[in-house]
């Protein structure tokens, strides 16, 4: 398998924001890959890097082997982008969108494929509507079918289902999985943390632009433990210091990540030694949510570290 | 070059679907300055040996389709970068050429079809003569050129519509009114006749109304240089602003 997307030590600085501080990221041909990160982390300035729609301070990135700047028009032909803003002209219908697409990428006589893709996004019926009588989801398929006339090797959706009802979103995994099958490779920003699970492969956390995570989706949740136990006490009850150490505050209660089930019971005692009250007691398997928190705040920690480091 | 063609085409479209007001309201505002004009001073003012009404027609025409030239690429960038939608043009693979010249080239068509519609609802008016049809054309064209692509300057450059407004009032509008579409500029001070020799729409504006009469305030040939002249200088200019990227790839 070939690289689809290189991208070695990337930097964008906009004013003084460091937008891209340093990013290297290898993405194999047919990889479903996910680029998570909080908002502000670089996500979508990096993919706009990768469109040629910002152009890098310093580093390169390269499509199937062709770099995004000498060679623009070949690494634009490879690729197929949907815009996280919700964008339209309005003064065309979703036919005459997709034709005029397809003819800025070089295909003309384009309908049979055009047919295809609106089947599969569920706008036959919307193909002669204008773009500014469509709802906004409809708007989003639209914006996912503009990306996909020219058959691009590799795709990158950012952020597609945001607002988006459940329905598009499984018809719209469910066609993207299958370009996945085809042998497409796909890039996938999303806030919906278990949509990445589900789908990616391999993931790459960006925080403040720079990746703070890079690895196989199952060998991150494995690396956040398999389980973790939340503990909702009762008003009156305080958590102990000991105990506050290693838990996390999630949703009114705490959230204790656990290596193996025999750390339950002397936490258990724990509780009842400092007369604890407990209202309610889950126990759950990690999840990516887990996984990106505990991440996120492992970088804050190492930040402060750092920062103490500098003011002694 | 399907992208060019692509690209031409749907400007086309993007000005054909709202022809009533590129295309048809222009034209009205030609032919109500006619008619006014016309009717104040037709009866008694000859110029170069012309009467009045028929010298002013071809300035008209020329008028309208500068301006329409230079509305046409500006609004349609600054409407698609306002509203998002450039980056439909943005991410695919066109060349800086292609793009330039598609705007440039829906510019001046537009222009031409504003043009053409002035000269046939005006023509009625006064015996117009076309002497030199070649250098009509060859005038139409590059002012449509030149302003095409400074519209391309002028929507790449404004961030909101007022900014882009400004351009059109205080500099198109004025550097078009002012360049001898109604009068002569021999009938001037010495003064703002120098300074209309400063003004490239003077030029393109007396060429082509060589063209009609064969008549003209300067040699055609001179008016040809610098029009052809102005139209390369600020094709290189957009062309250089394109590939630079700038406030349009960050």
């Amino acid at each position: 398998m070939g690289v689809a997307v290189s991208i070695e030590q990337v930097e964008k600085r906009f004013g003084r924001l460091q937008a891209l501080d340093g990013v290297s990221l290898q993405i194999a041909e047919g990889e479903f890959f996910g680029l998570l990160g909080p908002n502000g982390a670089g996500k979508t300035t990096l993919i706009s890097c990768l469109a040629g729609l910002v152009r890098p301070d310093a580093g390169r990135l390269s499509v199937m082997g062709c770099d995004v700047v000498a060679d623009y028009r070949a690494a634009r032909r490879l690729l197929g982008i949907v815009p996280q803003e919700l964008v339209f002209d309005p003064f065309f219908s979703v036919r005459e969108t997709l034709r005029i697409q397809s003819g800025y990428f070089g295909i003309r006589n384009n309908d049979d494929w055009i047919d295809e893709i609106l089947a599969n996004l569920d706008l036959t019926s919307k193909a002669d509507t204008n773009m500014r009588r469509l709802s906004g989801g409809m708007k989003r398929r639209v914006l996912v079918a503009q990306a996909l006339v020219h058959k691009p090797p590799v795709i990158v959706l950012d952020e597609p289902t945001a607002g988006v009802d459940v329905e598009l979103r499984q018809g719209l995994w469910q066609f993207v999985q299958r370009l996945n099958r085809e042998g497409h490779t796909v890039i996938l920003t999303t806030h919906y943390l278990e949509e990445a699970e589900a789908l990616c492969g391999r993931i790459a956390m960006l925080k403040q632009g720079r990746v703070v995570a890079l690895d196989t989706t199952n060998n991150l949740l494995a690396r956040f433990s398999g389980h973790t136990l939340s503990v909702l006490l009762s008003a009156g009850s305080v958590l102990p210091d000991t105990l506050r150490a290693r838990a996390t505050a999630s949703e009114g209660g705490w959230l204790f990540r656990l290596a193996g089930f025999e750390e339950i019971e002397p936490l258990l005692r724990a509780l009842r030694e400092a007369a604890c009250v407990i209202a309610d007691l889950r126990l759950a398997q990690a999840d990516l949510e887990d996984v990106f928190i505990g991440v996120m705040q492992g970088e804050d920690e190492r930040e402060r570290n750092a920062l103490a480091s500098v003011t002694q | 070059m399907t992208g060019f063609r692509t690209l031409l085409y749907k400007e086309v479209l993007r000005f054909g679907k709202v022809g009533f007001q590129t295309v048809a309201a222009p034209v009205l505002s030609a032919l109500l300055y006619l008619l006014i004009f016309s009717h104040v001073l037709g009866a008694h003012v000859q110029v170069n040996g012309v009467p009045y009404a028929a010298f002013l027609i071809p300035g008209l025409v020329m008028m309208s389709l500068v301006q329409n030239a230079f509305a046409n690429s500006s609004s349609s960038l600054i409407q698609s970068k306002i509203t998002g939608s450039v980056v439909f043009v943005l991410l695919p693979p066109i060349s800086y050429g292609e793009f330039f010249l598609a705007y440039v080239v829906a510019a001046v068509l537009r222009g031409l079809m504003v043009g053409l519609g002035v000269l046939v609802v005006t023509g009625w008016f006064a015996p117009l003569t076309f002497v030199a049809p070649l250098w009509i054309l060859a005038f139409a064209v590059l002012g449509g050129g030149i302003l095409g692509a400074f519209g391309m300057v002028a929507g790449i450059w404004a961030e909101k519509f007022d900014q882009l407004a400004g351009f059109q009032n205080f500099l198109i509008v004025p550097l078009s009114m002012l360049s001898g579409v109604f009068y002569s500029i021999h009938s001037l001070p010495l003064f703002w006749q120098q300074m209309s020799h400063l003004n490239p729409v003077f030029y393109m504006i007396d060429g082509f109304r060589y063209g009609f009469f064969g008549v003209s305030d300067v040699a055609p040939e001179t008016s040809l240089m610098v029009v052809a002249t102005s139209f390369l200088v600020v094709s290189a200019a957009t062309l250089a602003l394109l590939r630079s990227g700038y406030k349009l790839r960050y």
